[in-house]
C-alpha cells in the first residue's frame, strides 16, 4: 500500500493552522469538484484532496496520522506500525458528510471504513421497511444511437452490504434500451435497479446520465446536430447538389451558387429526432485542391489571371 | 441471455410530485422550497399538492446539494454558481465546435 502525504495534496506545510488547511481545502474543492471543474482528472483529484481534507480537518486524526512521521515520501510503500492508534481516542461518527467509500486503502488501513466498518448491523426489526437508495451512472452511447435507438449493455459495479454485514464489490451487467431521441447529459430511468430496498421497501431506482462519444464528423448542441463540409472551390461557386453524410444515412444536398466558406446550410428535422426533431447545419468549407501537377499549376495560374481577386480588400490592404 | 430493460428519459417524459422529487434527491421538502425560492428550480403548478416538477429538475437539486455540501457555497450561491455553469456548458459546446 502507498503512503499517502496529505500535506502536499492539500498543497499545505505540516504546520498549517487549521485555518489554512480550511481555505486550502476550499480552493483546491472549487478547482477540482467535478460539476465545475473540466480538467481529465478532476473527479480523482477531487477524492485525493476530499481524503486528505478528512484526515487534517478532524484534529484528532490529523495528531495520529502526524504521528507516522515526517519521514514517509508520497507513494512509498506503507504498512501501518503495530498499535500505530494506540493512545489516541477517536470519537465516534469522525465521519462528516464525505463519501468515506471512495477513500483509499491507505486511509482505511489507518481509519476504517466510515460508517460501513464493522460497527455495521442489519436492521432486524420486522417491521422496517424502507424503499432502496437511487444510484446513478453513466451510459456512453454513439450519436447514431440517438438517431434510431439501439440496446446497450453496460457493466456496473456497486458496494453491497452482505448478509454478514460487511461491504462487497458486486458486479453486474444490464442490457438498455437506448431510447431514440435522447440527448447528451439527459438521464434514462430504470425503476427499481438502484439499490435493495429494507422488508417491504422496493428497490430503488437507477439513473443513466447520457453522454455521447465524440464522433469524428458531427458536433452536437442540444438537439441540432452540425457538420463541417468540404466543398470544391467550382461547388461553391456555381452551386452543386452533393451527396452529404447525415447520422440517419446520406442525403442531396443543393449548395447555392456564389457560397462562401462557413455558410451554414440548415436540414430541417434532420438533427436528434424529437418531437420537435432538431436540425441538422452543414457548414461548408472550400477545400482547396493541391497544386502539385503542372495541370493544376496551370490551371491556379489561369484562374490568377482571369479574376483580379484580392482577398483581402476589407482590410484595406 | 439477459432481458432488455427500458427505462423512460427523465427529462423528457418524467414529471415527478414534490414527494417523488425529495425521495429522487433525497432531502427533505423544506431544502425543496429553499431552492423554489431562489429559482434553483420551478414547479408547474398552484400550490404544493399539485406541483410537478419536471424532470431536468432532478440535476439541478442533486448539482446543487453537491455544491453546498463540498464548496459551502449558499443557497443563493447555488443558484448563481448553476445559471454560469450552464451558461458555461453552452459557450464551451460552441468552441469545441470552432476549435476543431
Amino acid at each position: 500500500m502507498e503512503f499517502k502525504d496529505y500535506y502536499q495534496t492539500m498543497g499545505v506545510e505540516r504546520d498549517a493552522s487549521q485555518d489554512e488547511i480550511k481555505r486550502a481545502y476550499r480552493k483546491l474543492a472549487r478547482k477540482y469538484h467535478p460539476d465545475v471543474s473540466k480538467e481529465a482528472n478532476a473527479e480523482a483529484r477531487f477524492k485525493e484532496v476530499g481524503e486528505a481534507y478528512e484526515v487534517l480537518k478532524d484534529p484528532e486524526k490529523r495528531a495520529a496520522y502526524d504521528q507516522l512521521g515526517a519521514n514517509w515520501k508520497a507513494g512509498q510503500d506503507f504498512r501501518p506500525p503495530p498499535d500505530w492508534d494506540q493512545g489516541f481516542e477517536f470519537h465516534g461518527g469522525g465521519f462528516t458528510g464525505a463519501d468515506a467509500e471512495q477513500f483509499s486503502d491507505f486511509f482505511e488501513s489507518l481509519f476504517g471504513r466510515g460508517g460501513l466498518g464493522g460497527g455495521y448491523t442489519r436492521q432486524t426489526r420486522p417491521e422496517f421497511h424502507a424503499r432502496g437508495e437511487d444510484t446513478y451512472a453513466k451510459v456512453l452511447i454513439d450519436l447514431e444511437d440517438a438517431y434510431h435507438g439501439a440496446t446497450r449493455s453496460l457493466t456496473l459495479k456497486r458496494t453491497e452490504m452482505g448478509t454478514d454485514g460487511r461491504p462487497r464489490l458486486n458486479e453486474r451487467t444490464l442490457n438498455v434500451r437506448i431510447p431514440k431521441g435522447v440527448r447528451q447529459g439527459q438521464h434514462i430511468r430504470l425503476a427499481r435497479q438502484g439499490g435493495a430496498g429494507v422488508g417491504k421497501g422496493g428497490a430503488g431506482d437507477l439513473y443513466l446520465e447520457v453522454e455521447f462519444r465524440p464522433h469524428r464528423h458531427y458536433h452536437v448542441e442540444g438537439k441540432d446536430v452540425f457538420l463541417d463540409l468540404p466543398v470544391a472551390p467550382w461547388e461553391a461557386a456555381f452551386g452543386a447538389t452533393i451527396k452529404v453524410p447525415t447520422p440517419a444515412g446520406p442525403v442531396d444536398l443543393k449548395i447555392p451558387a456564389n457560397s462562401s466558406g462557413g455558410r451554414k446550410l440548415r436540414l430541417k428535422g434532420r438533427g436528434i429526432p424529437a418531437r420537435e426533431s432538431g436540425d441538422l447545419y452543414v457548414v461548408l468549407q472550400i477545400a482547396l485542391p493541391p497544386a502539385d501537377s503542372e495541370a493544376a499549376k496551370a490551371a491556379y495560374s489561369e484562374f490568377e489571371k482571369a479574376l483580379e481577386f484580392n482577398p483581402r480588400a476589407s482590410l484595406g490592404v | 441471455m439477459l432481458s432488455i430493460l427500458s427505462g423512460e428519459v427523465l427529462e423528457e417524459e418524467v414529471e415527478l410530485t414534490l414527494a417523488e422529487l425529495c425521495r429522487t434527491c433525497q432531502l427533505p421538502a423544506e431544502r425543496v422550497f429553499d431552492l423554489i425560492d431562489e429559482g434553483v428550480v420551478e414547479p408547474l403548478g398552484r400550490d404544493p399538492v399539485s406541483w410537478r416538477f419536471r424532470g431536468i429538475n432532478v440535476r439541478r437539486v442533486r448539482c446543487a446539494q453537491r455544491l453546498e455540501h463540498d464548496l459551502g457555497v449558499n443557497v443563493a450561491g447555488v443558484a448563481l454558481a448553476l445559471e454560469l455553469l450552464e451558461e458555461m456548458e453552452r459557450l464551451r459546446a460552441r468552441l469545441h465546435r470552432f476549435e476543431r
